[in-house]
């Protein structure tokens, strides 16, 4: 048994640690190179990222998810890998075989309203309580939908029903496949190569017609169509095209990328054909006859081509295909949830099996210890793609709450050796990754910074600073609702712990959660201080209690107030549990409530998802601090032996 | 007695207290900026002592909360009480004293810039010069001499001192200006309408307009739009009743005893000693967006008293700072031919810096000696 014990630790880090390998190798290839064109580099939204990321982004707006299933797996069957598309699949069918990729059901409609509005309530398929259709299906109510986008779009955000806004985002998705449909070739072109070349052919009869025409003389009609037919379809695909597919001609004006259509358009003149658009009109050919030989061949010559004029381009776009395909922050996340479950066990099995529990208490802070590396590598990663600090919008600041969780879970474990550490550590790193995840849904992750934003010392030092004062309050909220819970359901707070023995795990607690809040004070106020001198230096004011800035003063506030409570002696260790609680709500309002404020509170349609989860977490809140306030007499952990009667002296 | 008084003040209680309040009244100023818009909701509940609440029947204004003045005294009156309570020399505490002072200084800091700071906005067209900066909310009457072609003598009467029956006079004015009417919010129409006036002067514009009296703005995108009639009295009567408003930008012309001069209710101005050119605005995009990237102003300062000529390059989160002046890149035209810049002059810049640094190596030393003080103790245990 004893063994046993000390090898389950081991065994679960090198499960874990396993996985992790397995997914950082290198993939096989299939017949088609379809990765290879994934990691090609296109310009969207002012930067430079692989098709993948186009297509995962996409498909998170459309169908909120990352690929496309494409068999029906009833949920229990975990085992059972359903064949799917992942999202560089999906945008080859997008661009190369629209047929086929309008029969793939991607769009996902949630509001029943909007079903039964468009009759679609026989269509779809129906996976989990979620619908989803498929372009084809969409195709005749296409126009209701644009018209009742168009009327939602005249009016503020805060005015919209929650119907509307889902039209609205409806609209949306149907555009932005649409606009993929034409992103390279014009929709519907089965031999792009052969367009070209009758492109190339027509243009010379086709621009001599012309200017007979335009001097007044007798034009070749015939040639004038001919060139006019094709012309026509480029101008559709400048017009929708969506990322900027053809790099620049001259390499040194590395921001000149241009939509396929446009330059299509711009070769009237000359009648040359860049080379990139050779390669990619071989690359939809092949694809659209199913000759994977060819396809890879063009892929890869592409890809030399731009290697040799664009390498950073081609370097980055490798890169972030990578970091798409490894998936680091879901794999720390899954890691941080079985470290939870374990540390939770831990705590549970604390007096009945001690054995036991230090046997899983070692296997969670291994896990925890995994998981942060994880989570760090995903973090550092991250940085060098987007070249910036690491919180940049509310998703990275997601994950950056829980990094800092991490952290501090790991050094309250390795001094107070009782799972506690690892359980809040494991907690908030799945509980932030979740949010991160949903918060990525909304597109781009690594979107460009508007002017005021792009600046990495403030980023680095003001955003870095006051994030982590809402990870170090977050902890002790947690450390709080671990002490509710603990004392009133088990008898764990009076039980002695710890390296020397000496401590009840009630008074350890309230030490742990002491330093904590110490902590989240000089974090929060210097960043808070620092947020204010950047306000100075780009606006001309230090202070002008603008929501964002209140939200971070009432944290500093509410820790200051802690702290002077504790020396006050106004609240012993229950009060002080309570206190930090409560500080959970405080944080949970500054890092997203604020930005709900403009989204409007006097709009009738406001429910949305994050303001109704926020207030679900209000509540549970209010729920533990009403649970922290019962009569100790209530609380298993003290009910034979009150509470020392002395305050806490730390 | 005294002794009671200062227990009350210097106690830690109130500091818990204050702090207490202090959250409740950011939180519910925060929710107000909702419906009152940021700059009403600032005033009534940042920078006042009280909150008031009135009865929907009656005009009372019944105080029902502390304001941010009142709460910011009391704690600098706390922190300072405190002190002398609290510290013995000798004991290990330089960092609370450091984080305190930091505290107080940064708490004087913010009610030194709310009494002393001003702001106003430098617009320019490129190629345009200016030596002066405009309020976004204040007016004065300017009247311009504008005889001597080299420089124009102007007297600018604030618009605080515009009420009705009033005579003004100044001695570098030939005429005194009586105040016939004024509203320091108005509107003006070219058609008679409900509940408006028809406008009677005897000089000037004004003929066939009707006016109305209109209640303060209170949204932060609009601003108060005066206008008054102003009789010019010389010592033989009246020049002319004229018509100023905020809504005639262009200046209204009389002549007087050989000298020529221009009327006009305009923003009051802020003279610099210097002039500023904008050469030219620059608005960069993301490629193949339409995120803006920054936002530059190129401009041309120069200085005839000192022989100065510079050009200077005022971008985001990079502020021109000259003469006690701050210009900061605040806006821009539309068709981006033209830069909006911020002037601030706060006396009290620096506060938050050195408060700043005091705090925040407060918080480090008292973090470290408790860390310190923390590890010996287990080992010794």
């Amino acid at each position: 048994m004893k063994t046993l014990y000390k090898i389950l630790p081991w065994f679960f880090l090198a499960l874990f640690a396993m996985e992790i390998v397995a997914v950082l190798m290198p993939r096989k290839k299939g017949a088609l190179h379809a990765a290879a064109f994934g990691r090609l580099p296109v310009l969207l939204d002012g930067r430079i990222q692989p098709f993948d990321s186009v297509a995962r982004n996409a498909l998170l707006q459309i169908r909120s998810t990352g690929d496309v299933p494409l068999e029906e797996v009833p949920a229990w069957q975990f085992w059972h890998h359903p064949r799917k598309l992942n999202s560089t699949d999906w945008l080859l069918e997008v661009l190369f075989k629209p047929d086929l990729a309008d029969t793939r059901p991607i769009f996902l409609i949630h509001h029943p309203d909007v079903i039964s509005e468009l009759n679609l309530g026989h269509k779809g398929i129906d996976k989990s309580g979620l619908r989803y259709y498929t372009y084809a299906e969409l195709e005749p109510v296409v126009n209701e939908i644009f018209a009742q986008a168009r009327q939602a779009n005249r009016l503020e955000d805060a005015q919209r029903t929650t119907y509307q806004k889902q039209v609205l985002k409806l609209a949306n998705a149907v555009m932005l496949y649409r606009q993929l449909k034409n992103s390279i070739e014009p929709e519907g072109t089965h031999n792009f190569v052969a367009l070209l070349a009758d492109y190339q052919a027509a243009l010379p009869a086709g621009l001599a017609a012309a200017q007979a025409q335009q001097a007044g003389g007798k034009a070749d009609e015939q040639a004038l169509r001919k060139l006019a037919g094709i012309a026509q379809q480029f101008e559709t695909v400048s017009k929708l095209a969506h990322p900027l597919v053809v790099p620049p001609a001259d390499p040194a004006d590395k921001d000149a990328w241009a939509n396929m259509g446009a330059c299509l358009l711009g070769t009237m003149r000359t009648g040359e054909i860049p080379p990139a658009v050779q390669f990619f009109a071989q690359m939809a050919t092949a694809y659209g006859h199913d000759d994977a030989a060819a396809f890879n061949s063009a892929v890869a010559g592409y890809q030399n081509w731009l290697a040799a004029r664009f390498p950073r381009a081609v370097a980055k776009g490798r890169a972030e295909y990578y970091f798409n395909q490894i998936k680091l922050f879901l794999h720390a996340m899954i890691i941080y949830l079985m470290a939870f479950v374990l540390a939770g066990g831990a705590l549970l099995t604390y007096g009945l099996l001690p054995g036991l529990s230090e046997s899983l208490r070692r296997s969670a802070f291994y896990l925890i210890c995994l998981a942060f590396v994880v989570h760090t590598f995903g973090l550092i990663f991250r940085m060098m793609l987007e070249g910036r600090p690491p919180v940049t919008n509310l998703y990275s600041s997601a994950i950056f709450i829980g990094w800092g969780a991490c952290v501090l879970g790991i050094g309250l474990e390795r001094v107070y050796k009782v799972g506690l550490g690892s359980a809040v550590a494991g907690l908030a790193g799945f509980v932030t990754l979740l949010i991160a995840h949903n918060l990525a849904l909304g597109g781009d992750t690594m979107e460009m910074l508007r002017a005021v934003l792009d600046t990495n010392f403030w980023l680095a030092t003001h955003v870095v600073v006051v994030t982590l004062g809402y990870s170090a309050t977050f902890v002790a909220g947690m450390l709080g609702i671990a002490y509710v819970l603990l004392g009133v359901f088990t008898p764990l707070l009076s039980t002695k712990v710890g390296a020397a023995g000496d401590l009840a795990l009630g008074k350890a607690l309230a030490k742990m959660v002491y330093a904590i809040v110490c902590f989240a004070t000089l974090f929060s106020f210097v960043g808070t201080v620092l947020g204010g001198i950047w306000a100075d230096q780009s606006w001309g004011r230090f202070w002008g209690w603008d929501p964002k800035e209140n939200g971070a003063l009432m944290i500093v506030i509410w820790n200051a107030l802690i702290l002077h409570a504790l020396w006050a002696k106004l609240v012993r260790d229950r009060g002080l549990m309570n206190l930090v609680i409560f500080g959970n709500v405080v944080t949970a309002f500054s890092w997203f409530g604020v930005n709900m404020l403009g989204v409007g509170l006097h709009s009738y349609g406001f429910m949305d998802a994050a303001f109704k989860w926020l207030m679900l977490f209000n509540a549970s809140q209010i729920f533990l601090i009403a649970l922290g306030l019962l009569p100790v007499d209530l609380w298993r952990s003290f009910r034979n032996s009150p509470p020392s009667a002395a305050p806490v002296r730390v | 007695m005294f002794e009671r008084v200062f227990k009350i003040f210097s106690s830690l209680k109130l500091t818990v207290i204050l702090l207490a309040l202090g959250l409740v009244l950011v939180f519910w100023g925060t929710m107000a900026q909702v419906h009152l818009g940021l700059f009403k909701a600032q005033n009534d509940f940042f920078r006042s002592f009280f909150i008031y609440w009135s009865p929907e029947w009656s005009t009372w204004r019944i105080p029902i909360f502390p304001g941010g003045y009142l709460i910011g005294w009391l704690l600098l009156l706390n922190l300072f009480t405190a002190h002398f309570r609290y510290y013995q020399p000798g004991q290990k505490k330089y960092g609370i004293v450091m984080i305190h002072l930091g505290v107080m200084l940064l708490l004087l800091g913010q009610l030194l810039t709310d009494t002393f700071s001003s702001e106003s906005i430098l617009h320019l067209r490129t190629g345009e010069t200016k030596n002066y900066s405009e309020s976004s909310r204040q007016y004065e009457l300017a009247i311009v001499d504008t005889t001597d072609p080299q420089t124009d003598t102007v007297v600018a009467i604030p618009a605080s001192r515009l009420v009705a029956g009033r005579d003004l006079t100044n001695p570098a004015m030939p005429f005194a200006v009586r105040v016939e009417r004024y509203y320091s919010n108005s509107s003006l129409v070219e058609k008679p309408a409900e509940g408006y006036e028809p406008i009677a002067t005897t000089a000037g514009f004004g003929s066939g307009i009707w006016w109305r009296g209109l209640p303060h703005e209170t949204d932060t995108d609009k601003r108060d739009m005066p206008s008054g009639i102003m009789d010019l009295r010389g010592p033989q009567g009246s020049l002319g009743a004229y018509l100023v408003s905020a809504y005639i930008t262009r200046p209204q012309t009389l002549v007087y005893n050989g000298h020529q001069y221009q009327l006009s209710l305009r923003p009051q101005r802020y003279y610099m000693p210097f002039n500023i050119q904008l050469l030219e605005f620059k608005h960069d995009k993301y490629p193949g967006t339409n995120i803006p990237k920054n936002f530059s102003s190129r401009i041309r300062l120069t200085r005839p008293a000192t022989g100065e000529d510079r050009e200077v390059l005022i971008y985001m989160n990079n502020p021109l700072r000259y003469t006690g002046n701050t210009y900061y890149q605040a806006s821009f035209d539309p068709d981006d031919k033209g830069t909006v810049l911020q002037v601030v002059h706060n006396p009290s810049w620096l506060t938050p810096y050195f408060s700043c640094v005091l705090v925040g190596i407060g918080l480090i030393v008292q973090f470290v000696t408790h860390l310190v003080w923390f590890a010996t103790k287990r080992k010794t245990s």
